[in-house]
């Protein structure tokens, strides 16, 4: 797409001239753009994170998921996964009703149009009409009428899907960096739900893939991640926006240790009297030998954070412009011993809608939306770490923010 | 119906809810320097979703295992989580009580929490069911389970107070 198809007068909004150093306000809160951006992402040529392979663990099993706004059934059947259209073919009501189950078919409650766990058609009631009355059409083609499959990429254990027949398959979409750092996390192992939190927050869902973006708040907001060694402004950390035109992120750094205090005096609200009496919460077991933490995202759809033994996808679903669901998975392995077992239990308290450290996104989110809906026409500021997109070794950097809106703009033909 | 267990008198059932009560009222009015001192040092504290309990997990969105994490979220709270001013209410269903053989009580007991952020409305935050294990230790009511289940499919925002 070129700016030349974009009609700006129509929009009565242009972006403004100092490009992806900027980003005006109304990209939060205008419902048309938000329903392209669907179109052009969600639905578009995209790999979208629907759930994990260990969430059905038998035939039949299935859960609902969301891309976008669609609802879709992952399912499992004797050959592998599917996930299909929650949308009957006839009527269009949601065949499933159900958040997770188990199925041999798929029956919609409507009209009792059943499918089979591949979504095709294998029963329509009275398709020869009753008493010899009514029915269906003598050219009735049952085969043409089934639940749309999507395609489908499992890649150790986590399940993703896409609208689009020409995205590249999931290995290139991500490109070998994302891909290494992702298998560094789910290397095959057999992987187990330790828990799941659904979270909604009243922002744009750009908001929230800017925040997980963007290392800088990571060590101002986050008081607990500087107080108690997880982060810090001046441990090596790598900011890296990745993939085609870097609509990906892979992030990493090194565990800081408690309290670095060169760059405290910098940070209004630290204290370095403060203490844990349960340590175990910021506790790194050095699991993959790198004393890493990272922070992935897959566009459009995901988060991946390992933070300490705290390992969760999260998903990225919105619910209208200024509205958005985070689904957080919480996931170990099945072969984590006890002690791994508590620490990803005690760990997973530092992220999520309650975490001693996400807490405080929601909460910040919510308050940036309040602003982007009531002053439509004011601009962001993005120039921490400089003015281009390239990857940095600093937290002190909006580099991949910057990289995003640059990928966005040309995508959106903005 | 099973009847109520002889072991169990008016005043003992008068004394749980009364406990509970108490409970709400420092969470309520923003005391939660006090809010340690309802459990046991072995205490098991949690709120998590229906989905996460018939699932059979033990995961809980907001997870205190022994008292050093219920007075480590009391010292996040106060010095370091940043979030917007709310006050959050709970209401209270009848408790049912039930005497278990180790001598303890459990205990299951509607809520309902509403919370009203600094400029909105009231809303209804959260609704649930507490299902607590209750020990007497020196003439004193103490939880040494309480895991707050809530039916709701979303948290709002985030949950900051303890429920």
């Amino acid at each position: 797409m070129t700016e030349s198809v974009i009609d700006h007068s129509a929009l009565r909004r242009s972006w403004p001239e100092e490009g992806h150093t900027r980003v005006p306000a109304w990209v939060y809160s205008d419902e048309s753009i938000y329903r392209r951006e669907l179109d052009t992402f969600f639905s578009g040529s995209t790999w979208n994170f629907v759930g994990l392979e260990c969430e059905l663990p038998t035939t039949g099993s299935y859960k609902r998921s969301w891309i976008g706004e669609r609802q879709v059934i992952v399912v499992r059947d004797a050959d592998g996964i599917n996930v299909i259209e929650n949308r009957c073919a006839h009527r269009g009501a949601a065949v499933c009703w159900k958040n997770s189950g188990t199925a041999k078919e798929l029956v919609c409650p409507y009209h009792q149009w059943s499918y089979n766990l591949k979504g095709e058609l294998e029963g329509v009631p009275f398709r020869r009409g009753v008493h010899g009355e009514g029915g269906m059409p003598a050219d009735f083609d049952q085969k043409k009428l089934g639940l749309r499959r999507l395609r489908v990429a499992v890649r150790n254990g986590l399940i993703w899907a896409s609208f689009s027949r020409d995205v590249p398959d999931f290995a290139d979409y991500c490109g070998p960096e994302l891909l290494t750092r992702i298998d560094r996390l789910f290397p095959g192992k057999p992987l187990r739900l330790v828990g799941q939190t659904r979270q909604s927050i009243p922002s744009n869902w750009k908001l929230y893939f800017e925040n997980t973006r963007d290392p800088y708040h990571a060590t101002l907001l986050h008081t607990f991640f500087i107080t108690f060694g997880l982060f810090s402004a001046s441990a090596k950390h790598h900011t890296g926006p990745t993939g085609e035109s870097g609509r990906h992120l892979a992030n990493y750094s090194v565990t800081a240790g408690k309290k670095v205090i060169e760059e405290t005096s910098e940070m209004k609200r630290f204290d370095e009297n403060l203490t844990l009496e349960d340590t175990d919460t910021v506790r790194h077991r050095d699991e993959f030998g790198d004393r890493q933490n990272s922070g992935l995202q897959v566009f459009p759809s995901v988060f991946i954070q390992q933070h300490f033994n705290s390992l969760a996808v999260r998903q990225i679903v919105p619910r209208g412009v200024n509205k958005m669901e985070v689904i957080w998975n919480f996931i170990g392995y099945e072969d984590d011993d006890e002690d791994m077992r508590q620490l990803r239990l005690k760990q997973s308290n530092l992220v999520g809608p309650a975490g001693f450290v996400s807490a405080d996104d929601g909460e910040v989110l919510k308050q940036v939306q309040t602003t982007v809906k009531g002053y439509p026409d004011s601009v962001g500021f993005l120039e921490m770490g400089g003015r281009d997109v390239e990857q940095q070794d600093t937290t002190a950097t909006e580099a991949a923010i910057r990289a995003f809106y640059k990928f966005y703009r040309r995508e959106m033909g903005l | 119906m099973k009847a109520p267990q002889a072991s169990l008198t008016p005043d003992k059932r008068f004394a749980i809810a009364d406990f509970f009560e108490r409970y709400a009222d420092v969470v309520d009015n923003g005391r939660f320097d006090q809010w340690p001192e309802f459990f046991t040092s072995d205490c098991l504290y949690r709120v998590t979703s229906r989905e996460n309990v018939e699932a059979g997990l033990e995961y809980g969105a907001l997870y205190c295992q022994g008292i050093g994490m219920v007075r480590d979220r009391t010292m996040a709270l106060r010095d370091v989580t940043v979030f917007e001013p709310r006050t959050l209410r709970h209401v209270l269903g009848s408790p049912r009580l039930e005497q278990a053989l180790d001598g303890s009580i459990k205990a299951r007991t509607s809520f309902v929490v509403i919370e009203v952020l600094a400029d909105s409305d009231p809303s209804l935050f959260m609704s649930g069911e507490y299902l607590d294990t209750i020990v007497e230790a020196d003439g004193q009511l103490l939880l040494k389970e309480r895991h707050c289940i809530y039916d709701n499919t979303r948290i709002a925002t985030s949950l900051i107070h303890p429920i």
